[in-house]
């Protein structure tokens, strides 16, 4: 088991520094430079000195090389420089944000985990009948609903349902409290966009859930718990559902790394500021030492939780590990 | 001397190729693949929709008309109008142009791009493959709005910036799916039949091995459309992708729609519904064919 986090710990190295190039050269293939383009993009005049003291901040002067050592070591300190709009640390401006989107992106698999396990094995279980059809429905619309228009439209479920019901029309509260302080008023703020990245993360989850479990269900060893006379309801927990839930776990971990992405949306809609709107506005605002930062930060959240999910895959099927 | 069983058998690839009338091809799929027909039902609206535009509507999809802002649908605007007295309905009709030459020209350069790329390092294997595997794995770090966020934060915004950010994260994910398939399809004899005949590099991937791997790359086609759909509305929902006054329903819910949320609902409602019906009919087509080009899946 060890040699094998081992070799899974070193292919991740490659990965990692490759992205870190790809990220590097990338925001170096803009025409001109960052400063350049930041600075006089936009047709007026711009004093020489400014863009170059703009340059000498960045060390856009120094050698490439120089450049790109430092940008690594800076990734391994945590110390990415300076936000080109706001000036401040970068690491800063990140840690105001962590923790909003960390609890949304549980929250959300929470939801997707909570709705999808059961809502696939009980399409699985009673396959090609009306409520299969009706949970394949709900999936498939999950992966086909936009999650910012879903967004859009609780809070005009929300506006809606608050006037006929209380008279006045309520919207959850702009402003974020950290959950210890006001649970009620956090959950309050925090559950919507939960709800709304959850159900397209949930979609994928009931779907391989699905899929995985009628397969299981076709397995000999089933067809001899069956022949024993077991209850079904225990077949399925125990002997099926166990087995099956492999390859589900692999894709919540997957999609928790892509709630990144999703979070880029949701906290649009919802106003919420966290990790994925910096990002929205990082590049809105062409601040690319920002744009920079939460890349890499999002591929390395990314092979990471690769790992975790091989290694614990691994754990979980001895036949991975041994082959 | 032909024996009889000779004779069956020819018999039987006369039929096999004996062209059955195209209604019959059409009936016996939608009895066999009925969700899939639905969902080709949904793109061939979508298209129609995009085709007709100019004879579906009367009305300018870019023309402001600030005495109809906000107007209720009704028999003069059908789906109501916007915050710059724009119908609805026109733009919708028009923003299926957008989604589909966004949708098409993504998935196909980009799972064509991976095509190659993908029989490339299969066919040519050893060091070449493995450095190809590890930079594919790079690119598949990035999640799939990530890594086109980034390309609009170097290349900038608009149609032709959009098009470009979503296919290049489409290019690894049918490179690898190609890849596991030419990989098994390079052991086939055939092909060291054609190696041995003195034929090119480029003869033997492109004629050889690339129709035997159309199955997935047009199960990956399908697949990008939809997806490409969507990105492109998230982009331009974002203010990244597609600018006004082009019209694309993800720009038309950015802004007006939460704004507006409460006292003209029809501006948020409708774009909506038309990304998630066009997704929707995409995904179900593109299900179907994976169903159909999969034997593996076929049985189940």
């Amino acid at each position: 088991m060890w040699q094998y986090i081992a070799k899974r710990l070193l292919l991740m190295i490659p990965t990692l520094i490759g992205a870190a190039i790809l990220v590097f050269f990338l925001l170096r293939l803009i025409p001109g430079d960052v400063c350049e383009l930041r600075l006089a993009g936009s047709g007026l005049y711009v004093d020489p000195a400014e863009i170059e003291l703009c340059r000498n901040n960045l060390g856009l002067n120094d050698p490439i090389l120089w450049q790109f050592l430092s940008f690594i070591t800076g990734l391994f300190t945590f110390n990415f420089g300076e936000s080109m709009f706001t000036g401040r640390p970068i690491t800063y401006e990140i840690g105001l944000r962590f923790e909003l989107s960390l609890q949304v992106a549980i929250m959300a698999t929470v939801t997707a985990t909570v709705i999808a396990i059961p809502l696939g094995t009980i399409s699985a279980v009673k396959q090609n009948t009306w409520i299969d059809y009706v949970v394949r429905i709900f999936s498939i619309a999950g992966i086909a609903i936009p999650s910012f228009w879903l967004g859009i439209m609780i809070i005009l479920g929300l506006l809606i349902f608050t006037q006929a019901w209380f008279g006045t029309a309520w919207m959850p509260p702009i402003d974020y409290v950290p959950i210890w302080e006001d649970p009620m008023r956090n959950l309050s703020q925090l559950i919507w966009p939960a709800v709304a990245t959850g159900y397209r993360y949930s979609a994928v989850a009931t779907r391989m859930t699905r899929s995985t479990l009628l397969e299981v269900l076709r397995e000999d060893y089933v067809r001899t718990a069956r022949a024993k006379g077991l209850l079904e309801k225990l077949i399925i927990n125990r002997h099926a559902l166990k087995n099956a839930l492999l390859p589900v776990i692999t894709i919540i971990g997957i999609e928790f790394a892509f709630l990144m992405g999703g979070l880029v949306v949701t906290e649009q809609v919802f106003n919420l500021n966290g990790l994925g709107k910096l990002f929205v506005e990082s590049v809105l605002n062409q601040d690319f030492s920002m744009t920079q930062a939460l890349v890499m930060i999002v591929v390395i959240v990314f092979v990471f939780t690769n790992f975790v999910i091989d290694v614990m895959y691994a754990w979980l099927d001895p036949r991975i590990r041994y082959s | 001397m032909v024996t009889t069983s000779e004779v069956r058998v020819e018999s039987q690839i006369e039929e096999l190729q004996e062209k059955r009338p195209i209604m019959v091809v059409i009936k016996g799929l939608l009895r066999k693949e009925p969700v899939g027909a639905a969902g080709a039902l949904i793109v061939l609206a979508m298209i129609i929709m995009a085709v007709f535009a100019p004879v579906l509507t009367g009305y300018d999809p870019e023309l402001n008309s600030f005495e109809h802002m906000l107007t209720p649908p009704g028999s003069q605007f059908w789906l109501g109008t916007d915050q710059f007295g724009r119908d609805l309905f026109t733009r919708i009709v028009y923003g299926a142009r957008t989604a589909l030459f966004v949708g098409f020209t993504t998935a196909f350069i980009g799972a064509t791009v991976g095509l190659v790329l993908g029989v490339m390092s299969a066919y040519f294997g050893g060091r070449f493959d493995l450095i190809f595997q590890r930079v594919m794995d790079v690119f598949m770090a990035f999640p799939l709005i990530i890594m086109a966020l980034a390309v609009v934060a170097i290349f900038g915004t608009g149609v032709q910036n959009v098009i470009i950010a979503i296919t290049i994260p489409f290019i690894p994910r049918c490179a690898r799916v190609v890849r596991s398939n030419a990989l098994s399809i390079r052991e086939i004899p055939y092909i060291d039949a054609a190696r041995a005949l003195g034929y090119s590099h480029t003869r033997i991937i492109l004629r050889h091995m690339v129709p035997n791997v159309m199955a997935p790359y047009l199960i990956m086609v399908t697949a990008f459309v939809g997806q490409a759909i969507l990105l492109e509305a998230s982009l331009s929902y974002l203010g990244l992708g597609v600018q006004e006054p082009i019209p694309a329903w993800g720009l038309m819910l950015q802004g007006g729609a939460e704004e507006y949320a409460e006292s003209a609902p029809w501006v948020a409602i409708w774009p909506g519904v038309a990304i998630s019906l066009a997704v929707f009919g995409f995904n179900l087509f593109g299900d179907s064919v994976r169903d159909v080009l999969d034997p593996k899946l076929r049985s189940q």
